[in-house]
């Protein structure tokens, strides 16, 4: 290997390794508000992918079909607790105005334009807001009532909701793959290195998002709302914040990364309905590397896990998952010795 | 009828079976079904007992396979030495595996579990030695002398013995002294390390050890399916199958032998009709019924998190009640200090965290025989004193000597070992263990039954030893008409007094009590001051941390007053009661 092929797999490396950070912030973020280890995180790529591919074909995309129902299954479980709460037409209004309407909107806005191929931008926009609708009302159905319960469980819910998702994945998206085009087909060349036009938009879109967490972790009440909560959620509760919103948010922000990571990576990866299980768990890889907990360790550990693939690819293509997914063993030795053990209070 | 007759006669039954004319269709059901359970009866030890869990469980299968499809195809070897060598192979990797992440929070043993099984998939898949991902072919049939195991009627005994005796291991390993410090493992019913560890048990160990037997478990059942199918390749390997043992865990029943059966039954059986079905409702084909799984998954979870066994069981006749028979032998008993020697001597221990000191060099003696009170007003450092002299919390400085054995800087665990034991303020008992099961518990370090003994039943003595003494140490706290209540099912005060007699099975030379009186009403107080004052005048030697001045004063023969993370005073319970600077503790100073 000389140093070209070497700054090439590099470059390769880091641009993988941008769409796993910004899975494992979504993982970091969730499992810190709400301590769900949140497996389908990855759906959320894969649906973000498919839902492009079908617009720029002007289909209408299978996420609209799985939202619709997700809508309808909330409803249900809402209109249940109304009933037996004695909701006030007022609190059942807000309700549907809040949870039920934008989502339908979202639906058939989708469904009425897609045939008309509008511009990518729009595309761009509903795709997003089809995936990120999503993420709340999983939360509603699969978590919300048990959020009391043990890290285990939820895990396990996790799992439950990952095959709901993939299953979902396969009926309406169907067994074939895709990929979108670049939305940017610029060269630039520096040194022995091409740049494309993509590797540029993924780098900005991933800094961006980055930046943005910040500053919404930082700057605004939401935000410091969420930090409390992953902090202490009882002592959250007592000053006023609600673990159901924090939750809910956690989830919607989630879904929107996910569905940002699908619109990057689209143009680089054949996506198929299950191909987000993986690129979700090379977020775990590198999630585990901060211990579940710290956003700065996260991304180092994205970087390290695009590194190892791209070099890996190289070397051994045929065992590349198979380099990627070993390197959790030596990640977890090293952690056991970072993170002596505390178990109970 | 018991359960007991119930189940030997449902084995007897099942091994039965391939002589009836049963058809061929549902002997070949009922051979996964067997391989099934096999694997989710290890789950039902680690997820359900253990509170631990793993995704992973399909690639010991896996490797199980792996292992005699290669040793009997590429190099011809007796389908036996494959077995042997696919346990093996599983024990390394479980051990690794398990000594990574064990040691660390619940929840990266699955993670971990996920990645490798995900690993191990892509790797059998493109070795060449394995023939990648189609596999290998023409395994020999398992033979046993000149008898083959070649049809589906013949390995179908192999299968439902394998599965059977493992039943037979689970339940007698949880009804053993290493099964109770299993149960009391975990976290999602109030469980944790630090009970088991106070006991004198390595929550570490334990917690590797079911993992390995889930695992040996699962290699085995690896072993027969690949014997069974004559062939391997990697798909019934990948992390599908690892979440769907799972689920037939979850749904059957986790934490129950039965629940295993009826989980992976139900799975089996289900997943078959809704290959039919769902095709034809979706069109095309593919995984459908991962989408039914997954749904039921969620609402098992949320609205019958015990599965569907407890409703199973409830037609069947109760368990039989073991009798306790108190003419055992009595275990082995501890050289105690005589009266009026040290017994434990702390010298100027102290503890911080970061710039607080929340024991401030303290230090006191107990002699053997003396009743001491460690008493202080909210916040004096009583609890951190007590976790410092127990070894829950590390010492920042200074000395602990326990019958002239330095203790300071020990894990709770060896300090169990050198003769102390412990009741916990917020009480620490298995709540669906009987009392008495509760307290054998505490007889953990004058046993010896390990996992292996216990699975293969020979411990019956020792565990009658065992009972026996819970049952002494019930009598002696009044409490041995509730010996076969579930512990859960008792009040605060009762639990109280279990705690101690657990603490008293151990066969302690000093006795330390935290807050046993905390939260009791006026009723349950007197009946443990006078369990207190009944041990008192056997001669036992407690430390006590309260904060009931009434109760204290009482029953002490001598009071230390910390105030502030300080050593305020030490004396009679008279010089205490009559002490200002006491009274200025707790009740501010007089102007």
């Amino acid at each position: 290997m000389d140093l070209t092929i070497a700054a090439i797999l590099g470059l390769d490396g880091l641009t993988n390794g941008a769409i796993y950070a910004l899975v494992a912030l979504a993982l970091v973020l969730v499992f810190s508000v709400t301590r769900i280890i949140f497996i389908p995180q990855g759906e959320f790529v894969a649906f973000g992918a498919l839902t492009l591919a079908s617009l720029q074909m002007g289909k209408v995309p299978g996420t609209v079909w799985p939202l619709v129902m997700l809508v309808v299954a909330g409803a249900v479980l809402d209109g249940v607790q109304a009933v037996r709460e004695r909701w006030s037409l007022q609190r059942i209004a807000m309700r549907v105005v809040t949870a039920v309407t934008p989502p339908l909107m979202i639906a058939g806005i989708t469904k009425q334009i897609a045939s008309q191929q509008p511009p990518l931008f729009v595309q761009v926009l509903l795709t997003l807001a089809l995936v990120t609708a999503m993420g709340p009302l999983l939360y509603r159905l699969a978590y919300r009532a048990l959020s009391a319960a043990s890290v285990l469980t939820l895990l396990i819910v996790s799992v439950g909701v990952h095959f709901a998702l993939t299953g979902l994945g396969l009926v309406f998206f169907g067994a074939e793959g895709y990929r979108t085009p670049a939305f940017w087909e610029a060269r630039f060349d520096v040194g022995p290195l091409s740049l494309t036009g993509q590797t540029l938009i993924i780098f900005g879109a991933s800094v961006a998002l980055i930046v943005a967490l910040f500053v919404f972790f930082e700057r605004t009440l939401a935000g410091k709302a969420l930090k409390a909560t992953s902090v202490n959620r009882t002592g959250a509760r007592l000053m006023g914040i609600s673990g159901d919103a924090a939750g809910s948010l956690s989830f919607t922000l989630a879904a929107f990364i996910g569905a940002l990571s699908g619109l990057l990576i689209s143009p680089s990866t054949t996506i198929y309905y299950d191909t987000g299980f993986l690129i979700g768990l090379k977020g775990f890889v590198a999630a585990v590397f901060g211990g579940l907990a710290s956003f700065p360790m996260a991304l180092a550990g994205a970087i390290g896990v695009g590194l190892i693939e791209s070099f890996g690819s190289f070397w051994a293509s045929a065992f590349k998952e198979v380099i990627v997914f070993t390197v959790i063993l030596p990640i977890l030795l090293w952690r056991s010795f970072v993170d002596p053990h505390h178990e109970e209070h | 009828m018991t359960r007991t007759h119930l189940s030997v006669a449902a084995a007897i039954l099942l091994l039965a079976l391939p002589f009836a004319p049963v058809p061929d269709f549902w002997i070949t059901q009922l051979n996964y079904i067997g391989l099934f359970s096999l694997v989710v009866l290890g789950l039902v030890l680690l997820t359900g007992v253990g509170g631990l869990t793993s995704f992973g469980q399909a690639a010991f299968a896996g490797v199980g396979a792996y292992a005699t499809a290669y040793l009997s195809t590429t190099l011809g070897l007796s389908p036996w030495l494959g077995l042997v060598a696919g346990l093996a192979i599983t024990l390394v990797l479980a051990l690794v595996i398990g000594l990574l992440t064990l040691r660390m929070s619940g929840h990266y043993l699955p993670l971990a579990t996920i990645c490798w099984c995900l690993a191990l998939f892509y790797l059998v898949g493109n070795l060449e030695a394995l023939g990648k991902y189609d596999g290998l072919l023409g395994l020999p049939a398992i033979t046993l002398g000149d008898f083959s195991f070649q049809s589906e009627r013949r390995i179908y005994w192999l299968i439902w013995l394998a599965a059977l005796l493992a039943a037979l291991g689970v339940t007698r390993l949880l009804d053993s002294r290493p099964g109770r410090i299993m149960r009391a493992l975990n976290t999602n019913r109030g469980g944790g390390a630090t009970m088991p560890e106070a006991m004198g048990a390595s929550t570490f160990r334990y917690k590797l050890t079911m993992f390995v037997i889930a695992a040996l478990l699962a290699s085995v059942s690896g072993w027969l399916y690949a014997h069974m199918q004559r062939s391997v390749n990697p798909s019934p390997f990948g992390i599908k199958f690892g979440i769907e043992y799972l689920f037939m865990a979850v749904l059957g029943g986790i934490g129950t032998v039965g629940g295993a059966f009826t989980g992976a039954a139900l799975v089996k059986l289900a997943e078959d009709q809704l290959k039919v079905w769902l095709p034809l409702v979706f069109g095309g084909s593919g995984n459908y019924e991962i989408i039914v799984f997954g749904v039921a998954l969620v609402l098992v979870l949320r609205f019958a998190p015990d599965g569907l066994w407890p409703l199973i069981a409830r037609w069947l006749p109760a368990k039989a009640q073991r009798m306790v028979d108190e003419s055992a032998p009595a275990l082995s008993a501890r050289q105690h200090p005589e009266r009026g020697a040290p017994l434990l001597d702390v010298r100027a221990i102290r503890k911080t965290f970061g710039g607080l000191v929340a024991v401030n060099d303290i230090s006191f003696v107990i002699r053997a025989g003396d009743i001491v009170g460690l008493i202080g007003p909210n916040g004096a450092g009583k609890s951190t004193t007590f976790n410092l002299v127990s070894g829950v919390l590390p010492l920042t400085s200074g000395e602990v000597e326990l019958l002239g054995q330095r203790v300071d800087g020990r894990s709770s665990r060896e300090i169990a070992r050198a003769g102390l034991s412990r009741t916990f303020q917020h009480v620490k008992l298995v709540p669906d263990m009987t009392v008495l099961e509760n307290v054998a518990l505490g007889t953990y370090l004058r046993t010896k039954t390990g996992t292996l003994r216990a699975m293969l039943g020979l411990n019956a003595a020792e565990e009658a030893q065992a009972r026996a003494e819970a049952m002494r140490q019930l009598r002696r706290i009044g409490l041995e008409t509730q010996a076969h209540e579930l512990a859960g099912n008792l009040a605060l005060g009762p639990q109280r007094l279990v705690e101690i007699a657990r603490a008293l099975a151990s066969d302690p030379s000093l006795l330390l009590l935290d807050e046993p009186a905390a939260g009791l009403r006026h009723k349950e107080k007197e009946a443990l001051a006078e369990v207190l004052k009944q041990l008192k005048a056997e001669g036992l030697s407690l430390l006590l941390v309260e904060h009931d001045m009434d109760f204290v004063m009482k029953l002490t023969d001598r009071i230390v007053v910390m105030e502030f993370g300080r050593w305020l005073m030490e004396g009679t319970p008279a010089e205490v009661q009559a002490s200002p600077a006491v009274r200025a503790a707790y009740l501010g100073a007089d102007e």
